[in-house]
């Protein structure tokens, strides 16, 4: 079987830095991984693979240092990873990002035989969108199934997949088919620990590397600030409160402090102690 | 799927509105009708839609997609006590579950009969796998976890939402493709008053669907337990921890304030991230949205990715040692002191404020 896990490489969050003056976002040294909801999908992928046999393509777009996330999915095992550069990406918006990357899809598929299942994370960290993933399933026509729990059956012969899916309130038990893309949730499938082996070949291993042309991309207007339909009109800091907050005088003890602060709170929001009683009493 | 008409080259982006859009009209938004509920967020969206519709001054409709009498009618004179004028009702056997494929089917066929500009949908599961396969089916913008909509002298639909992992806030435009599409999460927008028998319009609309034709089926639904669920979303008050509390322990401390004080707890992006908290405990953008009477945010600094979770709630006490966080810029209160240490100090105080005299108790 064939698995295509689409990641993106991201800035790593929980070490981005907002100039405390600017509050613009400090981009410069922010060490990039991959989005981490991308290796619930990636890990699902390789134990799927691990359970029927086949392989396991990463694709990414981004620029040339994207190599650098394929590469780190190599040590997670998997077989090859395409990267997919070119200036004419620059600026796609979640329309634009899915139509290149279900053209180069389409030619992992001719070269390296049609994917039974395209993964995507739940959405990324940076964009949030959660849009990327549905625009592929749209455009190469593969039954969309969505923040997936759990992937039950899998029948290769059939095609036949049956699968678990958070819905609002509850959990959907779905049977569907194959070709079709997943997207997985969070917590559902801890990324392994890659093998000294996978770590050797990861480290030798040639990225495939792609521009729009190498993929197949003939419609230089389907793609980046061209093919977006949004457009962003304007970037901006929100604006801060005319006061900032105001500051509860610390009294050597803890719960002194603590007195003058509720008295504060209750006169500022009177109705707020009879809720809170009201609340409270309900316990 | 049928080809895309080619996008417009970069030249003509700021010109007129091509000419086959010219007729798209009036503002819709998507009503999540689900096993006979209505998901809240549908009549937030129709209340900031019924401020579009009138800037705009055209109509405000309600899409209503569902199995046959599965409280579709229902739904629909909801939707009209929530300002709807015009409610388009699908009722369909193979409709009664949520499956993306004949879901996207239906509200790709209404858009391109009734010609909507601007198409709303909550951002939730439902309505994030759909609007996704409806812009991509119309080759038009979507604009994720808008937390401001507004229409432009223009009048097209300015959506403001976070980015760069939400430092900061982008205002994001669809000048050249109709409908305009937008998601919001659930409780961003305030909840309009009801008018009670306030009535509208129902146009039903008929569709070509076979269950033969559809390759995925649901094969049972399994409802959550609500016991174990947070209800932050809907709580009066809600007290959170971050990465100020140094160890996920510690978040005990948030945790046993919340229970005395009959509120629910949550956290940062970073706690959950650093495995400290599940993921539906989660405050800000990527998370829930709160709406409280009173948050209190411990040791939290408060990124706009945060900031954007909680700017709903009428009273914000920030406990942050830093005098300089970006917290204390949407807190109306603030105590400048070590969370670890105050919070076992206020939590006594509330006790003995609101004299509560049952045993510990943990919330959630």
């Amino acid at each position: 079987m064939h698995f295509v896990v689409c990641i993106k490489q991201v800035p790593d969050s929980a070490q981005i830095r907002v100039h405390p003056v600017t509050n613009t976002i400090m981009r410069q040294g922010v060490p990039t991984i991959i989005n981490p909801y991308d290796l619930f999908a990636l890990e699902t992928a390789l134990r799927l693979r691990d359970a029927h046999r086949g392989e396991v393509t990463v694709l990414t777009m981004g620029p040339p240092s994207a190599e650098d996330s394929l590469r780190k999915a190599l040590t997670y095992g998997a077989n090859r990873g395409v990267l997919l550069t070119d200036r004419f990406f620059a600026g796609s918006d979640t329309l634009a990002t899915s139509f290149a990357l279900s053209q180069a899809i389409r030619k992992i598929g001719e070269i390296w035989g049609p994917p039974d299942i395209v993964f995507a994370g739940k959405q990324t960290i940076d964009g949030d969108t959660a849009q990327v993933g549905p625009g592929i399933a749209r455009r190469l026509e593969l039954h969309q199934l969505t923040y997936i729990s759990k992937i039950g059956h899998v029948d290769k012969d059939s095609g036949v997949i049956e699968l678990e899916r958070r819905a609002e309130g509850g959990t959907q038990s779905l049977g569907s088919r194959m070709p079709c893309l997943i997207t997985m949730l969070e917590g559902t499938a801890e990324i392994r620990r890659g093998s000294l082996n996978d770590a050797l070949r990861a480290a030798r291993a040639e990225i495939v590397t792609w521009n729009a042309k190498d993929a197949g991309i003939e419609d230089m207007l389907k793609c980046g600030l061209r093919g977006s339909p949004t457009v962003v009109k304007r970037v901006f800091a929100p604006t801060p409160r005319a006061e900032k907050a105001k500051q509860i005088e610390l009294q050597p003890k803890a719960r002194a402090t603590a007195e003058a602060l509720l008295d504060t709170l209750f006169v500022a929001k009177p109705s707020l102690e009879g809720d809170m009683r009201t609340l409270a009493a309900g316990l | 799927m049928a080809e895309a008409p080619a996008a417009p080259s970069r030249a003509t982006m700021k010109k007129e509105l091509p000419e086959r859009f010219r007729d798209y009209k009036h503002v819709w938004v998507n009503i999540e009708l689900e096993r006979g509920q209505v998901h809240p967020v549908s009549f937030e969206l129709l209340g900031e839609g019924r401020k579009l519709a009138d800037k705009l001054g055209v109509e405000l409709a309600g899409v209503v997609i569902g199995g046959v009498n599965a409280g579709g009618r229902e739904a629909a004179a909801d939707a009209f006590e929530y300002g709807a004028d015009v409610v388009y009702l699908v009722e369909h056997p193979v409709l009664a579950d949520y499956r993306n494929e004949p879901y996207t089917r239906t509200l790709t066929e209404l858009v391109n009969t009734y010609k909507p500009e601007i198409l709303l949908l909550g951002a939730t599961n439902l309505g994030r796998d759909l609007a996704g396969a409806v812009a991509t089916t119309l080759q038009t913008g979507l604009t994720a976890d808008c937390t401001e909509l507004a229409v432009d002298a223009d009048k097209s639909l300015a959506a403001t939402r976070p980015t760069f992992g939400g430092s900061l806030l982008c205002t994001i435009y669809t000048l050249n493709f109709r409908p305009q599409m937008a998601t919001v999460r659930p409780r961003v927008m305030a909840m309009p008053a009801r008018q009670d028998g306030r009535a509208g319009r129902i146009v039903e609309h008929k569709v070509d669907l076979v269950e033969e034709s559809l390759v995925t089926k649901v094969l049972s639904f399994l409802p959550d337990r609500n016991s174990s669920k947070s209800n932050l979303a809907f709580a009066d008050v809600v007290v959170a921890g971050g990465l100020g509390l140094q160890s996920a322990e510690n978040l005990q401390l948030v945790r046993a304030l919340a229970g005395v004080l009959g509120g629910e707890w949550g956290c940062s992006r970073p706690c959950v991230q650093k495995g400290w908290a599940p993921a539906d405990r989660q405050i800000g953008q990527t998370g829930k949205t709160i709406r409280p009477k009173l948050y209190i945010a411990a040791g939290i600094s408060g990124a706009i990715q945060h900031r954007v979770g909680v700017e709903g709630a009428d009273l914000i006490l920030a406990i942050n040692t830093d005098k300089s966080a970006p917290i204390l810029d949407i807190a109306h209160f603030a105590v400048a002191t070590d969370a670890i240490r105050f919070l076992p100090a206020l939590t006594e105080a509330f006790r003995a404020r609101l004299s509560i005299h049952s045993r510990d108790r943990l919330a959630g």
